[in-house]
C-alpha cells in the first residue's frame, strides 16, 4: 500500500479519473482508449453481463487486475491507487451503472 | 594609452558578463512569469483528484531528474503533442459514433520559444532536482531487446498499449505517447517511475503493475529501440 494514506475520494470522482479512459465517459465500455484494443473493455451498463459477476469478483478485478479473474491483462491492477474502501464503493457505483445486482437484472 | 586599453577591455568583459547574467535571469524570470501558470515548479505533487484535474501541464519541480536537457531545448522551440488527449484527459474527451473521442478543439498548444530562450529555460529546469531520493544513478542497465519481443511484452504480456501509443495513431490515448519517450526522459527516471508511479505522483492514473525488475529493464530497452526506429 502507498504511504501515508491519502483521503478517500468519492466513487464518482474515482470512476471518472481512472475508469473512463477505457470504460468510457458513460461506462459503456467505449472509452477513448478502445480503438486499438485486442479485447474490448466491459460495458458496465450491460445489466446481463454485470449480473453474472459477484461483488467479490468485481472487487478482485479492480484490485488485482484482469488476469486475477481470467480476463485480459489490459485491465490493470489498481490496488496501489485505491484503498479497499474506495474499491468497495466503486463496486457499488458499478451496480448503479448497470441497475443490477449479482444474480438479478438484465 | 595602456589605461585606456584596460578600461576598454574591462568594459568588454563587464558587458559580456552582463549579457550572460541577463540570459540566466531571463530563464528564471520566464519560469516564474510564464511557465508557473501551467506547471508546478515547486512541488509537492497534488494529493487530491480536484487538484490533479486542474493540472494544465506536467509537474516540473523534478524536471532535472526526469527530462533530457537536449530534448527540452529542441522541444520548446517546436512543441509536438505528447498527450493525444491533453491534460487532464477526461476534460478533452467527448462521446463519439463508435467510442469516446478526443475533442481536438479543446486541446491547448504549448508556447513556442526562440533558441536562446529555450536554452535558458531548459537550463533552469535542469536545476530542479527534487525527489532525488527516488533515483539511483545506473538503475537502468544498458541493454537491448528485439523490437518484436519488446512490442509483445508491451502489448500482449503487460497491456501497456491500452493507454499508450507506440507510434502516431496506434495505441491508447489517455496516457502520453511513448514513441518519443527515450528522447524525452532519462532512463534512470523511467526505471524509478515504472517501479512506483505513485511515489512521483500520488494521484497518477498510471497503475502500479508490480513489474519484475527484468520487465522494467526490458521495457526501457524497448522504449529506446522505439526511439531509434523513429529516426
Amino acid at each position: 500500500m502507498s504511504s501515508p494514506a491519502l483521503a478517500n475520494e468519492s466513487a464518482v470522482d474515482n470512476y471518472r479519473t481512472y475508469c473512463t479512459q477505457c470504460h468510457g465517459l458513460q461506462g459503456n465500455g467505449k472509452g477513448v482508449n478502445v480503438r486499438d484494443m485486442s479485447v474490448q473493455p466491459r460495458d458496465h451498463t450491460d445489466a446481463k453481463a454485470m449480473a453474472g459477476r459477484s461483488d467479490d469478483d468485481l472487487f478482485k478485478v479492480i484490485k488485482e487486475g484482469g488476469l486475477a479473474i481470467d480476463k485480459s491483462v489490459l485491465m490493470p491492477p489498481w490496488g496501489d491507487t485505491f484503498s479497499d474502501e474506495e474499491i468497495h464503493e466503486l463496486v457499488q457505483h458499478m451496480r448503479t451503472l448497470c441497475k443490477c445486482k449479482y444474480g438479478k437484472g438484465g | 594609452m595602456i589605461d585606456a586599453v584596460k578600461i576598454f577591455l574591462g568594459a568588454l568583459v563587464l558587458s559580456f558578463s552582463a549579457l550572460a547574467n541577463v540570459a540566466a535571469a531571463d530563464g528564471a524570470a520566464m519560469l516564474k512569469d510564464d511557465c508557473a501558470a501551467c506547471h508546478n515548479l515547486v512541488g509537492p505533487a497534488p494529493v487530491t483528484l480536484k487538484a490533479m484535474w486542474g493540472r494544465k501541464g506536467p509537474d516540473l519541480f523534478y524536471a532535472g531528474n526526469k527530462y533530457k536537457e537536449a530534448w527540452l531545448v529542441q522541444w520548446l522551440q517546436k512543441p509536438t503533442r505528447i498527450r493525444p488527449a491533453g491534460m487532464f484527459y477526461a476534460n478533452h474527451v467527448k462521446p463519439g459514433a463508435k467510442a469516446d473521442e478526443v475533442d481536438a478543439a479543446t486541446l491547448t498548444v504549448h508556447p513556442v520559444l526562440g533558441e536562446s530562450d529555450a536554452k535558458a529555460v531548459a537550463g533552469e529546469l535542469m536545476k530542479r532536482t527534487a525527489r532525488g531520493d527516488l533515483i539511483k544513478q545506473g538503475d537502468y542497465q544498458t541493454g537491448s531487446i528485439a523490437l518484436s519481443m519488446g512490442e509483445m511484452l508491451f502489448d500482449k504480456f503487460r497491456g501497456c498499449l491500452a493507454c499508450h501509443e507506440i507510434e502516431a495513431g496506434y495505441g491508447g490515448r489517455s496516457g502520453p505517447e511513448l514513441y518519443t519517450a527515450a528522447q524525452r526522459l532519462q532512463e534512470d527516471w523511467l526505471v524509478s517511475f515504472l517501479r512506483n508511479p505513485q511515489a512521483w505522483d500520488p494521484k497518477t492514473f498510471m497503475p502500479n503493475k508490480h513489474l519484475s525488475d527484468t520487465d522494467v529493464q526490458k521495457l526501457v530497452h524497448y522504449l529506446r529501440a522505439l526511439g531509434a526506429e523513429k529516426k
